[in-house]
């Protein structure tokens, strides 16, 4: 069976935790994690509270396969209702925090209403309690992560928590636990500080049993690791290069958004890609990768430790920085760089790790960042406001605009609003690069016309992770698509989305899905839960979140319109300038409606009532 | 030919396979708290290291206890902790240099790695090779032919 078959309840404002009975009915048809927890949270939460208010609640949830030797099996999942988009956020993290939850006997928390002083949920496997954290509230993740260990004399206890961006309302605040792996996208961590959660501390030793057939999990999880192992690109090239490998690919293709998408290339992105993290510095000659590691039972291990050059202008003084530390994955070497024309890996590694002391999104700050250096080369914003003068490729800039966010100072305050606010403020929200609110991530809509479809369709907003097609038009995964035809993309988006909401809710990392299909988690899933986990029944399933995840949406008052991507993407005017994908723009206009009548739903994006019911819901 | 487990702490990535693979075979869950093989994840440095029992000959905890309760394995090499013996005094805990033999406080008896009779579960779960359980006499053979290839089959000077 796999799960742990009781979840905790946490009411902040009466200071009370339960336990109660996992829901089975709901966990057999949803599996767990990400479709679990939405679950809970649509059932239990209006969708038009006001993120920030105690009326939202946030919701830790595990997978059946969390804590398990399924390869990659260490991922949780935050589930609220966020604050950057005002529609359903689901951001989910690595590293060790979810096995170890899983581990302590529980599936997951939901905490509701909000604290009248700061606190942190100490789990210690099946005693739960609140405690008072006064004394960590203005601390960084980091140190915050460092108090709790020391306070509860336990080295090997996890921690998730928020620092002062969550505390102070970054709305892209991220929570994040083992120092760098985070639950990163649409403000999740805002909405734990706006509760007086500062953090969860857990120690788990009971472990995770109750697999429903042990001898063929165990024969399914090694025949699905050897996949891995055999596959070039989570056999060798993830954990040699990281995400990292993708920034010369991308760039090559022309789709290597540059400049707040002014430009689809980048003249600087063979400084700041996996080559030039492996290439000796002329200034020390010392490497910045130091090597690769896994999150809990992940047989990839694609995560980056560096160490930055300790002679570099933004770390002088500040020892912190010096020691190896995460970082730097593809998105965020994107964002901080490419988004920026910023071509200073050390200065990029530096605000990356700021986003991990504090506890924020880089691909929603470096965005951020892009669209006000764009508003600065125009004149809009200038020196005085800004702080710092903030041309296009400033790495001083960077990196005093990440200081003065993660801290909640000065310009970091709009910054911390994200570019969507920010821009309509200053006059300009053609600006902001980005669906529902949510900043894009590092791929060009414009030269790659399915994941410009997937960006305008997320739920959660503007998102490579709720439909990587660039598996499919890139890599040629697991078939290769023309990334310049809109033609065949809609049942393409589709798809991925759908099989992803599976994987998501498994309890397994989507990285896998560079060599998996449904077809390799399906007998990992029977094993561990149950025959009923077909490739078909995983694919509705998976489908049937999507579907519960939309409506969730338009209840909040999304409508059509909200499937939309900035008018530089989709126009003539401001197409791709070089490169393969040079004169192209996304056909979105095109796709759109074929995508709704492959998804079953009415010509204003609405599930219909044959959908509906074809997936009971 | 009895057979190590032999740590090449370079090659692990801190993924605790081995760790639920060791919790699994002596438990029948993934539990990494129970595991009797342990990584270290020093971030400072970036370095992961499993580190559990290298089964001494002249072993400290069998030595020191009291009950006869640790024993050779003579076809593996183990020293293996009989559990019905066992009266969880701890004073091998105290005698082991290495840490790597503990208490458990829900049976109150110590564990140790016991190489699983012979086919540890760590070593196969072990997806890099940081693990593995090779010949007792040999285990510098890999780093020797290592040094090997580089003397013998370097491209010619002339």
């Amino acid at each position: 069976m796999s799960w742990a078959g009781k979840i905790l309840r946490v009411n902040l404002t009466a200071g009370t935790v339960k336990s109660e009975p996992l829901n089975m009915e709901w966990a057999q048809a949803y599996i767990g994690s990400r479709g679990l927890g939405t679950k809970y949270l649509v059932e239990e939460v209006d969708a038009t509270v006001d993120p920030l208010s105690a009326e939202n609640k946030i919701i830790w949830a595990t997978g059946p396969l969390t804590g398990t030797m399924a390869s990659t099996g260490g991922r949780y999942t935050v589930i609220t209702k966020g604050p950057l988009t005002g529609a359903i956020a689901c951001s989910n993290s690595g590293g060790y925090w979810g096995a170890e939850f899983k581990m302590a006997g529980w599936d997951m928390v939901i905490f509701e209403g909000k604290s009248v002083k700061p606190v942190y949920l100490y789990v210690n496997d099946d005693v739960a309690e609140l405690r008072d954290a006064g004394h960590l509230w203005g601390k960084s993740v980091w140190e915050t992560e460092e108090m709790i260990k020391k306070g509860l004399q336990d080295p090997l206890a996890r921690v998730s928590s928020i620092g002062k961006a969550g505390e102070n309302g970054v709305l892209f605040a991220a929570v994040v636990n083992d120092l760098h792996r985070a639950a990163g996208r649409s403000g999740v961590g805002a909405v734990m500080g706006s509760k007086n959660l500062k953090a969860i501390a857990v120690r788990g030793t009971k472990g995770v049993g109750n697999i429903k057939d042990p001898k063929a999990f165990m024969a399914a999880t090694k025949a699905a690791k050897k996949v891995l192992a055999d596959n070039g690109v989570t056999g060798t090239g993830l954990p040699a290069m990281g995400t990292q490998v993708l920034m010369s690919v991308i760039n090559e293709v022309g789709g290597l958004p540059t400049r707040n998408h002014q430009d689809n290339q980048f003249e600087g992105a063979k400084d700041i890609g996996a080559e030039a993290m492996a290439t000796p510095r002329k200034t020390d000659g010392k490497k910045h990768l130091v090597t690769n590691q896994a999150c809990f039972g992940c047989t990839i291990a694609c995560g980056r430790i560096s160490k930055m050059d300790e002679g570099h202008f933004t770390i002088e003084n500040k020892p912190q920085y010096r020691g190896a530390n995460g970082g730097l994955e593809y998105e965020a070497a994107w964002a901080l760089g490419a988004a920026n024309g910023v071509n200073d890996l050390e200065c990029l590694q530096y605000a990356n790790l700021l986003c991990n002391e504090e506890g924020i999104d880089p691909i929603s700050f470096g965005a951020t960042v892009g669209a006000v250096m764009e508003l600065y080369g125009m004149g809009v914003l200038t020196k005085e406001q800004i702080g710092i003068e903030a041309p296009f490729g400033s790495a001083r800039a960077l990196a005093f605009l990440a200081e003065e966010t993660v801290n909640g100072r000065g310009f970091g305050k709009e910054i911390g609003q994200g570019s969507k606010r920010l821009t309509a403020k200053y006059g300009h929200p053609e600006l902001s690069m980005s669906s529902k609110g949510q900043e894009f991530p590092a791929y060009d809509g414009r030269a790659i016309q399915g994941i410009g479809l997937a960006y305008a369709t997320s739920n959660r907003g503007g998102c490579h992770l709720r439909g990587y097609t660039i598996a499919s038009e890139i890599l040629g995964i697991p078939v290769k698509t023309d990334p310049l035809e809109s033609q065949g993309k809609p049942e393409l988006v589709k798809a991925f989305q759908d099989a992803t909401a599976a994987f998501d809710s498994s309890g397994l990392c989507i990285f896998t899905t560079f060599a998996w299909g449904l077809q390799d988690l399906s007998p990992q899933m029977q094993g561990a839960c149950g025959e009923q986990y077909t490739i078909e029944e995983l694919a509705k399933i998976g489908e049937r979140i999507w579907n519960m995840e939309r409506e969730f949406n338009n209840r909040a008052g999304f409508t059509k319109a909200d499937d939309s991507l900035p008018a530089r993407l989709t126009t003539a005017a401001e197409a791709c300038k070089t490169g393969p994908a040079k004169g192209k723009f996304n056909e979105l206009a095109t796709m759109l409606p074929l995508y709704y009548e492959a998804r079953g739903w009415d010509s204003e994006g609405r599930p219909t009532a044959e959908t509906r019911e074809r997936l009971s819901l | 030919m009895q057979k190590v487990l032999h740590i090449t702490a370079d090659k692990c990535t801190g993924c605790l396979q081995c760790e639920m693979a060791c919790s699994f075979e002596n438990y029948g869950t993934f539990a990494t708290a129970k595991s009797r093989i342990k990584v270290f994840n020093f971030h400072h440095t970036g370095k992961k290291v499993p580190y559990t029992c290298t089964q001494c000959d002249e072993a400290w905890c069998l030595h020191a206890c009291p009950v006869e309760a640790i024993t050779l394995d003579k076809a593996t090499g183990a020293k293996v902790v009989n559990e019905a013996t066992c009266v969880g005094c701890k004073v091998c805990t105290i005698a082991c240099p290495f840490g790597t033999i503990n208490y458990v406080q829900e049976t109150g008896k110590v564990q140790k790695c016991d190489l699983c009779g012979g086919d540890p579960a760590c070593a196969d779960a072990c997806p890099t090779g940081a693990i593995t359980f090779i010949d007792a006499n040999w285990t510098g053979l890999g780093k020797m032919e290592q040094w090997a290839d580089k003397l013998g089959n370097q491209p010619s000077a002339a």
